[in-house]
């Protein structure tokens, strides 16, 4: 492994930042977290990934000390931070709705915190132009949360839980609130941020592009379990169950019956009177289980003809398709009704486009383009 | 057309119900007290023409006035009014808070039951409500009764016609009005921004203070000027409760205008009253208008 990479989660040596330990947390009889272990190292930008209810704000919550773990222990620098009030705990937040305090100048709401600690005058306006620079809200400064618009506010949110220098930064929903083109833009300036001032982030999100883009390593969470942790090209490519193929991006689902017909080759049965799929996998399939192949759909080929050399190919007809401008993505029936979607880049111009309705055409991928899954 | 006929009804309304009331009344404070019906002097002739106009307006003087300024018994009753109104603001606003509070943060199912039950004395009579408190605070009243029987006191306690009963009467009469806007203020109130001051380092104490009470303030100066205001002119609280000991300007006037039968004295006091209100009650607009300018 290339040293330069970050990647301390490799490296048996390193030191967790945060350590969740067997952490379980219920609420009456409803089980929010459900006995989960997770290491967090210094420096990461982590995310935490899952539909709503899958308790990804609990676990935050629990690191900002306004829940606490009903079984297990949560360590921040190696320390138990179960009795550790919010006030006292070097983690900061930043809320979902900002919580910026409207009776407040955006100044005074970054100097908030650093009044609490007491820090002498000068060092303090120090910090507070120091923030408004790295959130370049300079000329907002004497500005109340209600005169400046919804991407300023989500900065000042920011500045203000900066403003601490936290050992830990904890991100509600940081973009929830902005529109898409904005959201964009702010991911990167928060990754720019991040960064910069060298904390560590915990994001909390349901948005998988969010995710992807601003994370070193994403969690992915159902039901108050750990689904999957790693970076996002590997729960992006190698997902390790059905549910984390599915929550990821846009994938094909084939059921199927695996054997083994060679080294990590697999042959899978699939459905009566098709040809079986090969698929690659390091994971061990017993013969004759049952199975699942997950392919993504830029991962299928579609064409006319069927194309010589391809390892899996079946045939079928556009259903319909869906034109989404740089790509289009073609839902293929096959002769058992079943759907497969297959995505092309629009490199052409949409005129000169090779498919219609109805048009009979070939699917194809290699090999090692789909992920087998065993049940 | 229509807008003006819009904002003509208010402005009729009060004309009718509070200029033409108010000029006729300042009008019989510049008059001289007579033994007559009514009882003051002059009364406007319009049949002797332009000559009967005149020489009404040349019987009117400040003669009243100069006489609330020379007599000490005034200026002491205002002065004691506005002193027991401010009091009773403090004290009515020390026990309206936790109430508002308990009532913001109480479970969301709870609070209409609540707010209704602060609303529920306004369905009794309002002179009975008083009356009943005599029968608590007298020597022999429940009060004194259940204190006598507890052992904390061996000799009942003289509260009726003391300032202390005015106190008590005029908390338990006004607290609604105290309550509601600072409840109103309380609810609103995000919870997350109480979890945001702690999160930044504040204890809970702390963040009460820097957060909730700087932002339930519009709530506090509403609730605070709706108590002080009418309490400055209270009259019933006072000459129930209160005995002969208290003096209020309210009081006074009712004494000028009925046992006295001084009109032209008792509209001049009313006129000095008013004038003393307007400064809270311009106050109170402005705060009013800050309040709803900043929520937009």
């Amino acid at each position: 492994m290339n040293s330069d990479v970050f990647a301390p989660w490799e490296d048996p040596q390193a030191k967790p930042l945060i350590q969740f330990q067997n952490v379980t947390k219920r609420f009456g009889g409803f089980t929010a977290i459900d006995n989960l272990s997770l290491d967090i190292f210094e420096r990461e930008f982590f995310a935490l990934l899952g539909p709503s209810g899958c308790g990804k704000t609990t676990m935050m919550r629990m690191l900002a000390g306004f829940e606490t773990p009903t079984e297990g222990h949560i360590l921040l620098s190696g320390q138990d931070i179960d009795p550790v009030p919010p006030n006292k705990r070097a983690v900061n937040m930043m809320f979902q709705s900002y919580a910026l305090f409207p009776h407040l100048s955006v100044w005074d709401n970054i100097a908030f915190g650093l009044r609490r600690d007491n820090m002498p005058k000068t060092d303090l306006e120090a910090r507070v132009e120091e923030m408004l620079r790295l959130t370049r809200l300079e000329q907002f400064a004497r500005r109340k949360p209600h005169q400046i618009s919804g991407g300023q506010r989500q900065r000042v949110a920011l500045a203000r839980s900066l403003a601490k220098a936290p050992k830990l930064l904890l991100l509600d929903e940081p973009l929830g609130a902005l529109d898409k083109k904005l959201r964009q833009d702010t991911q990167f300036e928060l990754m720019d941020i991040q960064e910069k001032t060298g904390t560590t982030f915990v994001i909390v999100t349901h948005d998988q592009e969010e995710a992807m883009t601003v994370a070193s390593r994403v969690a992915v969470m159902d039901q108050g379990q750990l689904k999957q942790v790693a970076t996002p090209d590997r729960i992006y490519e190698n997902p390790n169950s059905v549910y984390v193929a599915d929550f990821i991006g846009d994938v094909n689902i084939i059921e199927g019956r695996a054997t083994a017909t060679g080294d990590e080759a697999f042959q899978i049965d699939w459905a009566e009177g098709q040809a079986p799929l090969t698929a690659t996998s390091s994971a061990g399939v017993s013969n004759g289980q049952s199975c699942h192949l997950a392919i993504r759909p830029e991962k299928v080929t579609i064409s006319a003809e069927r194309p010589a050399d391809a390892i899996n190919a079946i045939q079928g007809k556009v259903h319909d398709i869906a034109y989404l401008g740089n790509l289009s993505t073609y839902y293929v029936e096959l002769a058992n009704g079943t759907i497969i979607k297959a995505q092309t880049a629009n490199t052409r111009r949409i005129s000169r486009r090779s498919f219609t309705w109805e048009d009979p055409v070939w699917l194809s991928w290699t090999a090692t383009a789909a992920v087998l899954l065993a049940n | 057309m229509r807008r003006v006929l819009l904002i003509a009804i208010p402005y009729v309304w009060l004309l009718a119900l509070f200029m033409v009331p108010f000029f006729i009344v300042l009008k019989i404070s510049l008059s001289d007290s007579a033994l007559a019906i009514p009882p003051y002097l002059p009364t406007l002739d319009l049949s002797e023409g332009w000559a009967g106009i005149r020489n009404f307006f040349s019987q009117l003087d400040l003669e009243n006035f100069v006489w609330l300024a020379e007599d000490d018994l005034y200026w002491k009753a205002y002065l004691s009014s506005v002193k027991i109104a401010v009091i009773s603001t403090v004290l009515t606003l020390l026990v309206g808070y936790p109430f508002a509070y308990g009532m913001a943060r109480a479970p969301e199912e709870w609070r209409p039951t609540l707010m209704m039950l602060v609303i529920l004395p306004f369905w009794t009579s309002f002179l009975i409500r008083v009356y009943a408190w005599m029968g608590i605070l007298s020597e022999g009243g429940y009060l004194n009764q259940l204190l006598l029987w507890t052992g904390i006191i061996s000799t009942p306690l003289t509260i009726l016609n003391t300032p202390t009963a005015v106190y008590i009467g005029i908390v338990y009469t006004y607290l609604p009005f105290m309550i509601l806007p600072i409840y109103s203020a309380l609810e609103r109130l995000d919870g997350s921004l109480i979890e945001a001051a702690e999160d930044l380092g504040c204890s809970r104490l702390q963040a009460f203070w820097l957060v909730t009470i700087p932002l339930s303030r519009p709530g506090i100066i509403a609730g605070c000027f709706l108590v002080m205001i009418p309490v400055i002119g209270e009259f019933v609280i006072p000459s129930l409760l209160g005995g002969s000991g208290t003096l209020m300007i309210g009081k006074v006037l009712w004494e000028e205008f009925f046992s006295n039968r001084d009109w032209p004295v008792a509209s001049a006091v009313a006129i000095v009253l008013l004038l003393i209100l307007i400064v809270p009650i311009v106050l109170f607009q402005r705060n009013q208008q800050k309040q709803t300018e900043a929520e937009q």
